[in-house]
């Protein structure tokens, strides 16, 4: 009995430690992730910095001379208008599935938004490069130049030749691939509204809208702008689409119509081309560097969200 | 005008831009499911499935090989990668419930989850394909699952905080170590939970393949030894539709269907489960 009951006290050990070390490996994980393109991107930090890494505009493998610069303001760009792009949208759909839908519908209609987000982004990146840019390059990107090329300052935007392989085209599917992020997460905080709230405006007579716009939206707020966060990180790393359709020139681009080149563009063209480790060890570099922009997004996105979670 | 007016007018104008921003997000997803479907389907023949790669430029070529290599690469990666993520999950959901570290990691996996996956391949590519010295199957596992990982953690871990606790009591009074309670009494009423995780971190990783290219690289011949590189379907498609034949770009479409099928149809089918098992 006594022997019984002592092998069940080890076996529970047993179990407790190797279910602890499965939960241990996420975070050894990802502190090896972080040491080790530390440790690749030494040669790379060594010989260009920090400040000068992020500054120079040269990525030039021939003669060794690599900057971060281009990529940086590729990916920037691109994710910024990716996300003003977005966020309207997702904010109308939010609404649309919390407020309008008719009841039957909602599930259907959600679930529809959620496929949106598990089509694999190697499929827009086909979808973008055979239909979607052809489109662009031949009717709306003319047309916008026509529009708005007339118009000084802002017509310098939409200079260039307009091929469709270009930033705009980039950002307009980014910005579809993240909008059922923001939109699902601003839905289910839309929906933490508490009803009294709601009911106390429409009883002094305001508006659906107004409900909209004065009481639930500042409601939301800390879950809309987490969201956003969240979406942001993910057109960040998104390699696959952008690798179709945004044509990996590093240059600073001036124009919605010029091709561009963001870090992750950059890694999976030239990673397995680098041949030097010094162009090598850059890459690295473009690599950590996006981690960390990443990892510091999504760190202040879960306060954010946590803090929401609280209340 | 009077004031009402206004406000009516407003609140009709705005309520419409809801619907037309609903009506666009439908939209895209109707245009591009069509468009995969319009172009894929007419290639989709048995040859695609039965021939290998054709020397390029040549007519007659399959995707047996990049088909073989998905399979044999998700295989290996669901290996690695549900265990530990299912082990990791129970820690957090029932030993690690309270310390801070616990949440910590719960925390930290879901970062990790938004990690760009081709930071995940890089670094396969610094620890495992470098050391060795070349690409292969496994380095493109092994990504795989450290992509996994966080899903299928988080995932288990949410589904046994769902068993009532008063389930493991009734187990803990009839003498069964914590162990047993957890193996024999937890898992069964988190079982579906789990198994709808899977389902969908499998079709997480099914369409991956930045962190694919440069840790299971890819290969025109059909390859079971994972010691080599491999082709995968997704990496296939990338280089065909970046490539000049028109029936690579086929191919492409072809085996972008198959993925968009096999993916939305494990994603779909998670959602029909978690429906029917937590609707009550």
């Amino acid at each position: 009995m006594a022997s019984t009951i002592k092998r069940e006290q080890t076996l529970d050990k047993l179990f407790s430690t190797i279910t602890f070390s499965a939960a241990f490996l996420v975070l050894a994980i990802i502190v090896s992730i972080f040491a080790s393109l530390f440790k690749e991107s030494l040669t790379a930090i060594e010989t260009f910095g920090f400040f000068g890494f992020i500054s120079s505009t040269a990525w030039d493998p021939v003669r060794e001379v690599f900057g971060a610069a281009t990529t940086l303001y590729g990916t920037l760009v691109t994710t910024l208008l990716a996300l003003a792009l977005a966020i309207p949208v997702s904010l109308g759909i939010a609404v649309f599935l919390t407020e309008l839908c008719p009841k039957f519908l909602k599930p259907i209609f959600g679930t529809a938004i959620e496929l949106l987000a598990a089509i694999p982004s190697i499929i827009y990146g086909m979808w973008g490069l055979f239909t979607f840019a052809p489109l662009m390059g031949e009717y709306v990107e003319p047309l916008l130049q026509d529009i708005f090329g007339p118009i000084p300052i802002i017509g310098q935007l939409f200079s260039g030749v307009p091929l469709g392989i270009d930033i705009l085209t980039t950002s307009i599917i980014l910005s579809i691939m993240i909008t059922p992020f923001i939109a699902s997460i601003v839905r289910d905080t839309f929906n933490l509204t508490p009803v009294q709230l709601k009911e106390s405006a429409y009883g002094i007579g305001a508006t659906r809208w107004e409900v909209i716009k004065d009481v639930i939206i500042p409601h939301s707020k800390a879950g809309i702008f987490g969201s956003v966060i969240i979406a942001m990180g993910r057109a960040l790393g998104e390699t696959m689409a952008v690798a179709f359709v945004l044509g990996n020139k590093h240059a600073i681009a001036t124009s919605l119509f010029d091709a561009s080149a963001t870090i992750t563009v950059s890694l999976a063209n030239e990673f397995t081309e680098a041949d030097s480790d010094l162009y090598l060890s850059s890459l690295f570099y473009l690599a950590l560097i996006l981690l960390a922009m990443n990892f510091l997004l999504l760190a202040i996105a879960k306060t954010f969200l946590a803090r929401k979670k609280k209340v | 005008m009077t004031e009402i007016a206004k406000r009516k007018i407003i609140n009709t104008f705005a309520l419409s831009l809801a619907c037309a921003a609903a009506a666009l997000g439908l939209f895209w997803l109707i245009f591009i499911l069509a468009d995969v479907l319009r172009h894929g389907i007419a290639f989709i023949t048995p040859e695609l499935f039965l021939n290998e790669a054709a020397p390029p430029g040549m007519e007659g070529g399959g995707l047996k090989h990049a088909f073989i290599g998905q399979l044999l690469i998700t295989f290996f990666a669901v290996l690695i990668g549900i265990p530990l993520g299912i082990l990791g999950g129970t820690y957090l959901a029932e030993y690690g419930r309270h310390p801070w570290l616990g949440r910590f990691i719960s925390t930290l996996s879901d970062i990790m989850i938004s990690v760009p996956s081709i930071v995940i391949g890089t670094f396969v590519y610094a620890i495992f394909v470098k050391p060795i010295g070349h690409f292969s199957g496994y380095a493109g596992a092994l990504a795989l699952a450290i992509i996994m990982i966080p899903v299928v953690l988080r995932t288990t871990e949410e589904m046994i905080a769902l068993v009532p606790w008063e389930i493991r009591e009734a187990a803990f009074a009839l003498g069964a170590p914590y162990y047993k309670v957890i193996l024999q009494v937890v898992y069964r009423g988190a079982a579906t939970g789990i198994f709808t995780g899977i389902l969908l971190a499998i079709a997480r990783i099914a369409g991956e393949t930045a962190p694919l290219l440069f840790t299971s690289f890819n290969n025109m011949f059909l390859t079971t030894n994972m010691n080599e590189p491999m082709p995968s379907l997704t990496v296939t498609i990338y280089q065909y539709a970046m490539g000049p034949y028109d029936d690579w770009h086929e191919m492409a479409w072809a085996a972008s269907f198959v993925i968009t099928l096999f993916i939305l149809g494990l994603t779909i089918l998670g959602r029909i489960i978690i429906r029917w098992k937590y609707k009550h």
